[in-house]
């Protein structure tokens, strides 16, 4: 996987053509027909568009948790889409950070031990892995929740815990879906703060789904989803004050 | 990799301690009947055989007549003195001989009466018996000789006929034999059986013939083989011998019979042993069900954690890697439920060996194999569930609610 080096030139991501199909014959439905999207890396890029737009199977296709049916799909240069599913895990293991609308986290287990998660994937010794999962959780200023199970967390907390998980292991590129979605404004703010912080203090490539605009608003470029087909990609300019 | 799953699989543990209370209860209860069956049916063996070695080493009885079934012998002439003479000097291989002759009857001493068996015999009574005296002494060859009224008591007619009282030197009367006590035996305790061995007294033969039967019959004779003889060999000996001075034609069956202690040892431990093993084998359908409630479970675990493992696969866990967990998770439960099951039977073993007076003797095989197929009931039923959730679509997984 070390392999996977990119130049300033390689994008992050690169969908070209890519079709999805769900079924088969007179059932199937394309929930992606035709998209072509290339993100550089060190972007921040908010995809919006109705439900069944098409975008959450996009954000699949590029965590490589699904493959496309038609087209390709390249990741730092490699064709994701030919990957085999335990390849593809590797490559999530390596290389993506996943944040989702509903936390996601480990029930009845710490923040610590949800945020080592990863590093025990990729076979870190216990002392590594603790000093890391514990430096993540304070850049994502959770210090002295450490023993905190999800239950005794607020959504925010919760979430910044979800963050800490997707960054801990050091991903190019990450993924979220829907991150303020069970969020209030406040809390939602705060959290895209911490995202935008991320992408521009890290160079971390962020791809994030919202329905709110006011949430995309933080990305430096917006890409609407219509009918499983890109409507409108476009550079954002009213970054909020 | 496999210390990481452990670690995962005890902090799953640990997030449901009663639900994996209840889970592993099956194979708690599966070994622990196993282990307590084995253990107390060795117990039961090796008790049989050590009564009957208490009986005497290389005993052999001759009795006359067959047994015809329980308490039931066919008729037939009592053995004579000359029959023992015989034997004594035509059987090399034997060690001692003991004749034997028994009546029921009463005991008095004092105001005291006690119903009990007395036996005329020998001194190679005790020889053939593997018995000592506690106090007193054996009969003198003058007394043998003479048939003086003279006796020595077992530990259950002293109890019962002297209480605390010294017996010997004390005088008894046997129905209606006044007769001077000069010896007990050492207690011997019941036989498997539930006979007691110590409610007897002994006397000389002579003195039992002339003062107690009237006649000069022996009901039985006791036999012991030489160290390092076959005893069916001497058995067969014996028959032979015996046909001939009894007088029995080819076509007839032996009208006597000889029981070798050994073979009788050998039968009643057999038997214990496929005791034991039948019940141990409808113990071990209770680990087999045990782990199917540990299936059941972890499938049960799955469906509920199909978001953690969503999550799981989603940051980069490999379907080996679930699969790893799950079934680690399930022989963790298994073996843990093993490990319990052990130390309770260990536990109701020992209560249980004291309650029923048997010995307690640790069998460390069954214990190891116990644990052994606790461990595997893990891995074969386990090895569904784990798969089920190895194979998980992360998308689908991630969207489970």
């Amino acid at each position: 996987m070390s392999s996977l080096a990119s130049t300033d030139d390689t994008p992050a991501v690169e969908l070209r053509g890519v079709t999805k199909v769900y079924g088969s014959g007179e059932a199937a439905v394309a929930a992606l027909c035709g998209v072509d999207l290339r993100i550089a890396t060190g972007e921040f890029v908010a995809m919006m568009g109705p439900s069944g737009s098409g975008k959450s199977t996009c954000m699949n296709i590029l965590g490589c948790l699904d493959t496309p049916s038609d087209g390709s799909y390249r990741f730092r240069g490699v064709d994701a889409g030919a990957l085999s599913r335990g390849e593809r895990a590797l490559l999530r293991r390596h290389y993506l950070g996943f944040v989702f609308q509903g936390f996601n986290l480990l029930a009845r287990t710490s923040a610590l031990e949800n945020v080592e998660l990863p590093l025990i994937y990729r076979g870190m010794p216990v002392a590594e892995r603790r000093a890391r999962a514990r430096q993540a959780l304070h850049d994502v200023g959770l210090d002295g929740r450490e023993t905190h199970t999800p239950a005794e967390l607020s959504g925010g907390q919760q979430q910044r815990v979800a963050i800490a998980r997707a960054i801990v292991a050091d991903p190019t590129l990450l993924l979220a879906d829907e991150p303020t979605g069970n969020l209030d404004s406040a809390r939602s703010r705060e959290i895209m703060e911490l995202m935008t912080a991320l992408n521009r203090e890290r160079g971390l490539t962020v791809v994030m789904v919202t329905h709110e605009p006011d949430m995309a608003a933080y990305a430096s470029r917006v890409v609407h989803f219509l009918d499983g087909q890109v409507d409108v990609d476009e550079a954002n300019h009213r970054l909020p004050s | 990799m496999i210390g990481n799953a452990l670690m995962q699989a005890l902090r799953a543990i640990r997030r449901n301690v009663l639900r994996s209370f209840l889970t592993i209860l099956g194979i708690v209860i599966g070994v622990a009947a196993v282990i307590i069956m084995v253990t107390l049916g060795g117990g039961a063996t090796v008790q049989v055989t050590q009564q009957i070695a208490s009986l005497g080493s290389n005993l052999l009885m001759v009795r006359p007549g067959q047994r015809l079934g329980p308490g039931l012998r066919s008729p037939a002439a009592a053995f004579t003195i000359r029959d023992v003479e015989a034997m004594r000097k035509q059987l090399p291989g034997l060690a001692a001989v003991a004749p034997t002759a028994s009546k029921g009857v009463t005991l008095v001493y004092g105001n005291t009466n006690y119903s009990s068996t007395v036996s005329g015999t020998e001194n190679a009574f005790f020889t053939v018996r593997n018995w000592t005296l506690a106090a007193g002494r054996e009969f003198t060859p003058a007394e043998l000789r003479g048939g003086s009224a003279v006796c020595i008591v077992g530990d259950t007619v002293r109890r019962e006929l002297f209480g605390g009282q010294q017996p010997l030197g004390a005088k008894i009367r046997i129905d209606k034999v006044s007769c001077d006590v000069i010896g007990l035996l050492e207690p011997k305790g019941q036989t498997s059986m539930g006979t007691d061995q110590d409610d007897l007294v002994v006397m000389p033969l002579r003195a039992f013939w002339r003062r107690i039967a009237g006649n000069q019959d022996v009901n039985f004779i006791q036999v012991s083989a030489r160290q390092g003889v076959d005893t069916q060999r001497v058995k067969r000996d014996i028959e032979l011998l015996m046909r001939e001075r009894r007088h029995i034609s080819r076509t007839q069956d032996d009208d006597f019979t000889v029981l070798d202690m050994k073979e009788i040892a050998k039968t009643l431990s057999g038997a214990t042993q496929v005791l034991t093993a039948l019940l141990s084998a409808v113990a071990a359908v209770s680990l087999l069900v045990g782990g199917i409630g540990i299936m059941n479970i972890m499938l049960v675990s799955v469906t509920e954690r199909t978001r953690e493992i969503g999550i799981r696969l989603a940051i980069g866990a490999l379907e080996r890697d679930v699969l790893l967990q799950f079934l680690v998770e399930a022989v963790v439960l298994s073996s843990l439920g093993g490990i319990v099951g052990i130390v309770l039977a260990i536990a109701v073993s020992i209560g249980a060996a004291s309650a029923l007076r048997l010995p307690f003797i640790f069998n460390g095989g069954i214990v190891a194999l116990a644990f052994f197929f606790s461990a595997a009931v893990g891995v074969v039923f386990g090895y569904f569930p784990a798969r089920k959730a190895a194979r998980l679509d992360p998308i689908d997984a991630l969207r489970y609610e």
